[in-house]
């Protein structure tokens, strides 16, 4: 009894970690039978409520399709009977991990529909150059963060958890709310940033800079993790164009498409920053843009705070913007205007715009038809997730079932953004 | 700023496929036949001078009450020579169809299964036009201008013989 314990367990140990005896996996492979399998609407790893109605083949996936529309909201129903500012609320919860990002995308194409665009004050720009930053960085933190859990790794969810946190805090500073921010207004901004929040935007960035270094150390030479990422989930560069992808999914195959590079808004042309892209296309890929990208926000947020200029918010237009609160009590004409711009809201010249700029995930286009009247006849978003996601009904059939957990997650597909 | 696509797009299709081109606010547009869709958007995919192979954006307009209702609108771009573009295509309401773009971009086809569940425009030829973010039980389409806001279409699923 005492001989044979060792030996049978020694037996054991071969079987659950000798991968040596098995010349080729594939010839272990018994003969299975189709069987449809469904990850989601509510699955921990399907963070947003989306179903993949997935037919494996033992562990391999033959097809895959993706069930999109659960958070559907009817934004663009809504928005055709809001005014155009009440619109704003509505961008606050499409990107919900980056509210800032879709005001600006928004109030952008309204102001080019009435040919603003060139008299925003260039501190209301600078204003929102940094809260999109600050947002994109948030939502990398989200995907890196979630996709790092959904692998094992709580740790470096907390770390990045936290440093989302702190950027959010501001960005409640700034504009009063956590997360829907409704921050942006046509013209500019609501309210100027508040007294010390610069040095106190400096100080988180310093911590938050402590915890992607701290992510970093845990994840990206860690084999666990490697392993699944790793040539997992592989996007062709070929199919960039065809699918319609952007942001950091095209630029981890090595499209360097950029928006805020190649049609440079607000004033994005005068930071200096770099565009990092893969080569493999693959989730790792994924995962080191946008770390990458996190660095280059913090760049683009530490020139903005060196060179934002003095100066008013808001561009000095009764059309559009409201009268200062001092003027609405005290005087008459002030009080008609504010009235007549919340009771009809602004009037856009009738006409139609496609207006684009970098979301967190890609392109975030605003197809917007005017007719004239306070509202608008249309208010399409172009959601650079749907496109994103589209993607996997090729990407994942061949992969194995536990691949789509980080493959979907490095996608970061936001279900308000998506749904819409 | 990317007047050459609407040049050559006339230059290209002399027989009346062109019907209206613009330019608004920066964005050139062009106004196409229903029946010359597909070709146009593999011309503009395939000329070499253009080289506008990334679609981005697929999506209706009901123009109700001009005709024809629905407009078809589509949003494309150049990686390379950073052209954008926006074609156009009136359907009439009572034969909504245009031809599907799925095997000039695969990345078309959420997008035409989106307008056809929000606007009742069917893309003939796609291979899974189904809707995308409504149920499949839902009646109508939400996006059409005579579809009230205010309508509710709860999804209930009742048992057989139950009340």
């Amino acid at each position: 009894m005492a001989d044979t314990a060792p030996t049978a367990l020694e037996s054991r140990r071969r079987v659950v970690f000798g991968e040596s005896d098995v010349a080729d996996f594939d010839d272990q492979d018994l003969p299975t039978e189709v069987m449809p399998l469904m990850m989601g609407p509510s699955h921990p790893a399907m963070h947003g409520t989306v179903r993949i109605a997935l037919e494996v083949e033992g562990e391999k996936i033959k097809t895959a399709d993706i069930q999109i529309g659960y958070l559907h909201r009817c934004f663009e129903k809504e928005a055709e009977h809001a005014t155009w500012t009440q619109i704003f609320p509505y961008t606050d919860r499409l990107n919900y991990v980056s509210p800032m990002l879709n005001n600006v995308g928004y109030a952008l194409a309204v102001e080019k529909l009435l040919d603003l665009e060139d008299k925003i004050p260039e501190r209301a720009q600078y204003i929102r150059v940094i809260v999109g930053e600050i947002s994109r960085i948030t939502d990398h933190l989200t995907c890196l963060a979630a996709g790092a859990m959904e692998l094992g790794a709580f740790t470096v969810f907390f770390y990045l958890i936290k440093g989302r946190e702190w950027l959010w805090e501001l960005l409640e500073e700034v504009s009063g709310a956590r997360l829907t921010h409704s921050y942006v207004r046509i013209g500019g901004v609501v309210a100027d940033l508040p007294e010390g929040w610069a040095a106190r935007l400096r100080e988180v960035l310093g911590k938050v800079r402590v915890a992607i270094g701290d992510a970093d150390k845990l994840l990206t030479r860690n084999k666990i993790f490697r392993d699944r990422m790793d040539g997992v989930g592989v996007i062709d560069k070929a199919d960039v164009a065809g699918w319609g992808l952007t942001g950091p999914i095209a630029r981890s195959t090595g499209v360097p498409y950029d928006v805020r590079k190649d049609h440079p808004y607000l004033v994005y042309d005068r930071f200096d920053f770099d565009v990092p892209v893969g080569s493999t296309g693959d989730n790792f890929d994924r995962y080191l843009v946008r770390l990458e990208e996190i660095s280059q926000s913090m760049r683009i947020l530490d020139q903005a705070l060196t060179k934002i200029p003095a100066g008013p918010i808001i561009v000095d237009d009764p059309r559009v913007a409201l009268p200062q609160k001092r003027e609405t009590y005290n005087t008459i004409e002030a009080m008609i205007a504010h009235f007549k711009l919340i009771m009809d809201g602004l009037h856009v010249p009738p006409g139609e715009i496609y207006s684009f700029t970098e979301g967190g995930n890609g392109e975030l286009g605003f197809y917007i038809v005017s007719n004239g009247t306070g509202r608008p006849w249309k208010c399409r978003v172009r959601p650079p997730c749907f496109a994103n996601l589209a993607v996997l009904t090729k990407v994942l059939p061949g992969l194995f079932i536990a691949d789509v957990v980080p493959t979907f997650g490095m996608i970061n597909m936001i279900g308000g953004e998506c749904d819409r | 700023m990317a007047k050459i696509v609407l040049d050559k797009l006339i230059e290209r299709f002399a027989g009346g496929e062109i019907l209206e081109t613009g330019s608004q606010h920066g964005n050139e547009w062009a106004r196409v036949v229903p029946s010359a869709w597909r070709q146009v958007a593999e011309f503009l995919r395939d000329e070499p001078a253009l080289h506008m192979n990334m679609f981005v954006d697929l999506t209706c307009v009901d123009r109700q009450p001009a005709e024809p209702r629905f407009d078809v609108v589509l949003h494309l771009y150049s990686i390379e020579k950073k052209y954008r573009v926006r074609l156009m295509a009136g359907v009439p309401e009572k034969q909504a169809s245009i031809a599907t773009l799925v095997p000039v971009w695969p990345g078309a086809n959420w997008f035409e299964r989106e307008a056809f569940d929000m606007y009742g425009v069917r893309f003939e030829g796609h291979p899974d036009l189904r809707r995308i973010l409504m149920y499949q039980e839902f009646q109508g389409h939400p996006l059409r201008k005579d579809y009230p806001k205010e309508k509710r279409q709860p999804l209930l699923r009742r048992l057989p013989g139950s009340v």
